[in-house]
């Protein structure tokens, strides 16, 4: 028999994985830089906007952008082709209850996926392609001043509002999909297997609200009720 | 006809391997001319096909089921017995042989049993090779139990599904050969009828149970591996499709068959709860080793079973074989249990059952330790009767289980057609009249893997130069016919009973008379209750839809035919027994406190059968069993 | 009891199915489900219409051969059962029951509730085995297995081969039960051998008969009869990994 390990379910479930995986340890650096913005405004601009040029200049962290952005097509790419396969394969049952015996988001990853990608679309455009292309002020340490357009964008309630429930819909996307990508990449022992899924609904809880925080709080801080 | 066991002359021990030295071989570039076909693939034909053609024979295998994972074996549980001696407890061959021997109350071959032991040793390594995963110490040394009423610790087994890891090894190695194109195997086909060319079986005739197409298959050489026919009970531990049909028509074709009441009736299974029940469930035979089986001294006990106190319990088993207790042979669990029954000591709502009661295990070792030994068989009850046996005892009864007898078959597992083996349960050779526990995948496999490989090359060796008949031999033509006018027979007769109503009719009458315990009187009116049914049968008998396609009812019919002539015979068996040996309880020939009165004056012989035609008594054919090396004993358990 | 049920009947492959509706009078509470249909086909064929065909044989949980799904469920709506072992008592007085047949690409109906899982045996055939022919294997006891790896490989060996895993699964992925058999072999020294070159193997023919991707949503767990766990899945995939790498 022909083995082409490049189209076998379990490889493109691994690209999933890894490219998963990626996303997750990069939305906690993510995180972790956005929690600037939980500081006092003066010192929060200051970081904020020194931490943004960093990482717009460093040679390395750009490097690390790039395979950020295969990373993010890739899996959606994938995922794409994976739920066409899994269309043609799928059954129709007239009278379906099998939902009883799975969570709604392990069935529902790609409904989850694609609202991040639309979220994802509006977070570029309004961020990361200001920030990129767009004509910004600078602060007085000579850094584009992103901090100020981060808090103008939070100005809006709705706004805020899109933000909070794109990251529920991160925190289930990630609760799943943590875990399944490492039972993907082959981690069988009972025992760790257990911790590495207590560590994944953690991590999931974690960046769902730190991320989902930053918005409300700015809005609250700044604008007031 | 003089029936020759063609046991090779020599001391006990080395007559196996003396045949072995001595049989003839085929050389391996000639062994793809000689095809075989085999039937069924349980542990048995499964192995067999598997060992055969690893050797270079073309194998052709058919089952019934939709995949060869699915046949009985795939069922037993307790485990497999070797006398491997592990347990530094005095085991060894011939210590196996003797008790197997004993056991089946010396109706069986003193050569065929001690092979059986001989080879036990090879099937466990055979077994562990393949990834059988056995019950291990915690060191990593295979672990063994006690069984059926043995003495030794020879029973190796895999929680309580060793049968279907012992299947599922086989079935493996078959499919392997399936891939290389060395075994061609064909599913949801059955076997209608055997070819006979010139005396020899020469090829079969089956149905495509998914297309109701007939085809016709040819080979020098046709294994039967088709199993017991218990179901012919109606309520029986067995598989809904096990049959007797591809025994039964070798049968017709010529083959003899021996012993066929011969029938295991094992004591631990679940009671009928009403007329719809379609099979009765087994519950392990591991659970006598802690469970007590009583019945309540009062008749017509009203109260639950455990507001009956102490004094008022009857443990019969324990009273009436104090050395066994409640570790009795099955046959006498079996017997005892329905002796309590008839007498109206029932208990449950049918009044069918006995308790095995395990509140003495509980107090003493506390529930977690029989919750790690039984767990699952306590949950299995639950699931099936609702009950908590934690809490209440179990309700247990009797029920076909095995089948000792089979197609007549010599030291070779030749039938006496040339070119027909028969191997596994659907043979009689190894079990006497009655099989211990863990004996039957034993022997399956030991046909299959150690036994069947070498004879049928002997055979097959004298083969090569005899004329290749073809598929379109007139004698195909003429079986197809006859085939194909059956099954449009049954449809034909379009009257108001299913095969399932005659099925159920024909087993109560058989558990009966032709059961547990038989009489001349009784026998002589299950022949005659057989007979009207049989008529009835083709008067009355409704089946659906057509030959040509899916057709599970038309399956059926042709199963319930034949059983309606098998059980005649099973009735003639049992009548020209006067004795009781094993299984075979003869209520006139008892000792005075109601055990089994062999007679080895008279019946120390295998009764085997010849078809005389329709509505002819068959004929008998004594094999007599010389037994060389052991002492006939009483078989007392008390 | 009484009951309504709603039956997937459907002559063979290539003609279109429909629920079909039959009501039932006395059903008793401890009738198996088989027997249910058992009572019902024998009033069809008293009546002169077609029985309902269904797969089934040992009616004790370990052959496989039963499988359907019961109100939208593999095996119906209690855990850890095959067909045969789930009894009426389980459902209410006059309850409307939907019986339709296991369904997936690779899985094509015969007739009514009878499907085609031919695949499975493929499957295994392309490696779901130790190669031992028979006569050679040494002394069983020359290779020793601790007790906690020969239970560990019973876990994973336990499986039937129903297909409830793959029908009850959104993709119909049979990683289940194609993993169990990987575990089972690779878990036991005498199965390393081979293991590369058979999880490669079984891999491949899994997908080329048509089972969909896993997605760990882990319901073929929880509807599988004998409970296998989902960890064989990861244990594959970590096999599959490994051996795709180092294959020379």
């Amino acid at each position: 028999m022909k083995i082409n390990l490049l189209t076998s379910t379990l490889s493109r479930k691994n690209l999933m994985a890894l490219t998963g995986l990626f996303l997750c340890f990069f939305l906690l650096i993510h995180l972790l830089g956005n929690l600037q913005l939980l500081l006092p405004a003066a010192k929060a601009s200051e970081m904020f906007n020194w931490y943004s040029d960093l990482l717009s200049t460093n040679i390395f962290i750009m490097m690390i952008s790039y395979v950020l952005y295969f990373c993010l097509i890739a899996h959606a790419v994938d995922a794409l082709v994976i739920t066409l396969k899994n269309k043609k394969t799928a059954a129709k049952y007239v009278y379906d209850d099998r939902k009883q015996v799975s969570k709604w988001y392990s069935r529902n990853m790609g409904i989850l996926g694609s609202l991040l990608l639309i979220f994802l679309v509006i977070h570029f455009k309004d961020f990361w392609y200001v920030y990129k292309f767009g004509a910004l002020p600078y602060d007085r340490n000579g850094h584009k001043d992103l901090y100020a357009i981060v808090v103008n964008a939070f100005k809006s309630w709705w706004y805020v509002l899109i933000y909070v429930l794109a990251m529920i819909a991160l925190g289930y996307h990630l609760l799943h999909g943590f875990k399944s990508a490492v039972r993907t990449l082959g981690l069988y022992h009972p025992r760790y297997a257990g911790y590495v899924q207590v560590f994944g609904i953690f991590y999931s809880y974690a960046l769902s609200i730190g991320f989902a925080i930053i918005p409300i709080y700015v809005h609250l801080t700044q604008f007031g009720l | 006809m003089k029936l020759d066991a063609k046991i090779p002359a020599g001391p006990l021990a080395d007559k196996w391997s003396s045949y072995k030295e001595h049989a003839k071989l085929v050389n391996p570039a000639n062994r793809k001319k000689l095809p075989v076909i085999i039937i069924g693939t349980g542990l048995s034909g499964a192995s067999a096909a598997a060992s055969l053609a690893e050797q270079g024979y073309p194998v052709t295998s058919f089952c019934f089921q939709d995949s060869a994972r699915r046949a009985h074996s795939v069922a037993a549980q307790g485990g497999v017995n070797a006398a491997k001696n592990y347990q530094n407890d005095g085991d060894s061959v011939y210590r196996m042989f003797y008790d197997t021997l004993k056991g089946g109350d010396f109706r069986s071959r003193e050569a065929n049993v001690y092979r059986l032991a001989e080879c036990s040793l090879n099937l466990i390594d055979q077994a562990v090779a393949q990834g059988v995963p056995f019950a291990r110490e915690y060191g990593g040394y295979l672990s063994n139990r006690s069984f059926g009423g043995v003495q030794v610790s020879r029973t190796f087994y895999a929680r309580g599904q060793t049968g279907q890891q012992l299947l599922l090894g086989a079935y493996q190695a078959l499919m392997k050969q399936v891939d290389l194109k060395k075994v061609t195997l064909h599913t949801r086909h059955e076997m209608l009828d055997l070819v006979v060319v010139d005396g020899k079986a020469k090829g079969v005739i089956v149905r495509n149970l998914d297309s109701g197409e007939i085809e016709r298959y040819a080979a020098p050489a046709v294994v039967i591996a088709t199993g017991g026919f218990g179901k012919i009970y109606y309520l029986s531990t067995l598989a809904m499709g096990c049959n007797a049909s591809a025994i039964w028509r070798a049968h017709k074709r010529g083959a003899l068959m021996a012993c066929p009441s011969w029938t295991q009736i094992h004591p631990t299974c679940l009671p009928q709860a009403g007329d719809y029940q379609s099979k009765l469930t087994l519950m392990s035979e591991s659970l006598r080793n802690d469970g007590r089986i009583w019945v309540p001294k009062l008749k017509d006990e009203k109260r639950e079973a455990n507001a009956i106190p102490e004094e008022e319990r009857d443990y019969y088993l324990e009273r009436r074989y104090p050395s066994f207790g409640n570790l009795a042979p099955r046959d006498i669990a079996s017997r005892a249990a329905k002796e309590r029954i008839d007498a109206g000591f029932g208990v449950g709502k049918q009044r069918n059952a006995v308790y095995l009661d395990f509140s003495k295990v509980i107090k003493e070792q506390g529930i977690d330790k029989v919750k790690e030994k039984y767990g699952n068989l306590f949950s299995m009850y639950k699931k099936i009767t609702a009950d908590d046996a934690y809490a209440a005892p179990m309700k247990i009864s009797p029920a076909a289980h095995f089948s000792m007898g089979g197609l007549w078959v010599d030291y070779e597992l030749m039938t006496t057609i040339p070119g027909l083996f028969a191997v596994g349960e659907a043979n009689f050779a190894d079990h006497g009249a009655n099989r211990l526990g863990a004996n039957s995948l034993l022997q399956a496999s030991v046909d299959g893997y150690f036994i069947l490989p070498y004879t049928l090359a002997n055979y097959l060796a004298g083969e090569l130069k005899a004329e290749k008949i073809t598929t379109k031999h007139p004698q195909f033509d003429l079986a197809e016919k006859e085939v194909k006018e059956q099954l449009a027979k049954l449809i034909k007769i379009k009257g108001t009973k299913t095969a399932d109503d005659f099925h159920k009719e024909l087993g109560k009458l058989l558990y009966d008379k032709c059961g547990l315990s038989r009489s001349a009187a009784g026998l002589k009116e299950a022949i005659a209750g057989i007979q009207v049914l049989r008529a009835a049968f083709y008067k009355e008998l409704i089946v659906s839809g057509e030959p040509g396609e899916i057709n599970a009812e038309l399956e059926k019919a042709g199963r319930v035919a034949d059983y309606l002539e098998i059980s005649e015979l099973m009735c003639h068996d049992a009548l020209s027994r006067e004795e009781s040996c094993g299984a075979h309880f003869r209520e006139e020939y008892q000792t005075p406190d109601g055990e089994a009165l062999r007679n080895d004056e008279k019946f120390c012989y295998v009764s085997a059968w010849e078809w005389a035609g329709k509505d002819i008594e068959p004929v008998l054919h004594p094999e007599p069993l010389v037994f060389e090396f052991v002492k006939l004993s009483v078989r007392s358990y008390s | 009891m009484k009951i309504h049920l709603k039956i997937w009947r459907q002559k063979d492959a290539s003609t279109k199915g429909k629920l079909v509706d039959y009501d039932l009078d006395q059903v008793d509470q401890n009738m198996s489900f088989l027997e249910m249909i058992d009572t019902l086909n024998k009033q069809l064929i008293l009546k002169g219409d077609t029985p309902v065909e269904f797969d089934h044989d040992c009616r004790e949980g370990i052959c496989g051969s039963c499988g359907m799904m019961i109100n939208g469920q593999a095996h119906g709506p209690v855990p850890g059962l095959t067909v045969c072992q789930l009894h009426m008592r389980e459902f209410a007085a006059n309850e409307t029951i939907y019986v339709e047949p296991f369904r997936a690409l690779a899985f094509p109906v015969k007739r009514d509730l009878k499907v085609d899982r031919s695949s499975f045996d493929r499957i295994i055939q392309s490696g779901g085995y130790i190669t031992a022919n028979t006569g050679q294997p040494q002394e069983a006891n020359a290779q020793l297995i601790t007790h906690e790896i020969a239970e560990a490989a019973f876990d994973s060996a336990a499986c039937i081969g129903c297909g409830a895993c793959v029908a009850t699964c959104k993709n119909s992925s049979a990683a289940l039960f194609t993993s169990a058999k990987i575990s089972h072999l690779v878990k036991l020294p005498q199965g390393k051998q081979e293991a590369a070159k058979r999880v490669l193997k079984m891999v491949a023919q899994m997908d080329a008969e048509g089972f969909g991707h896993c997605s760990n949503t882990e319901a073929c767990e929880a509807k599988c009869p004998q409970g296998i766990s989902v960890l064989n899945i990861a244990r594959m995939n970590w096999e599959h990994l490994k051996a795709a790498i180092f294959k020379d």
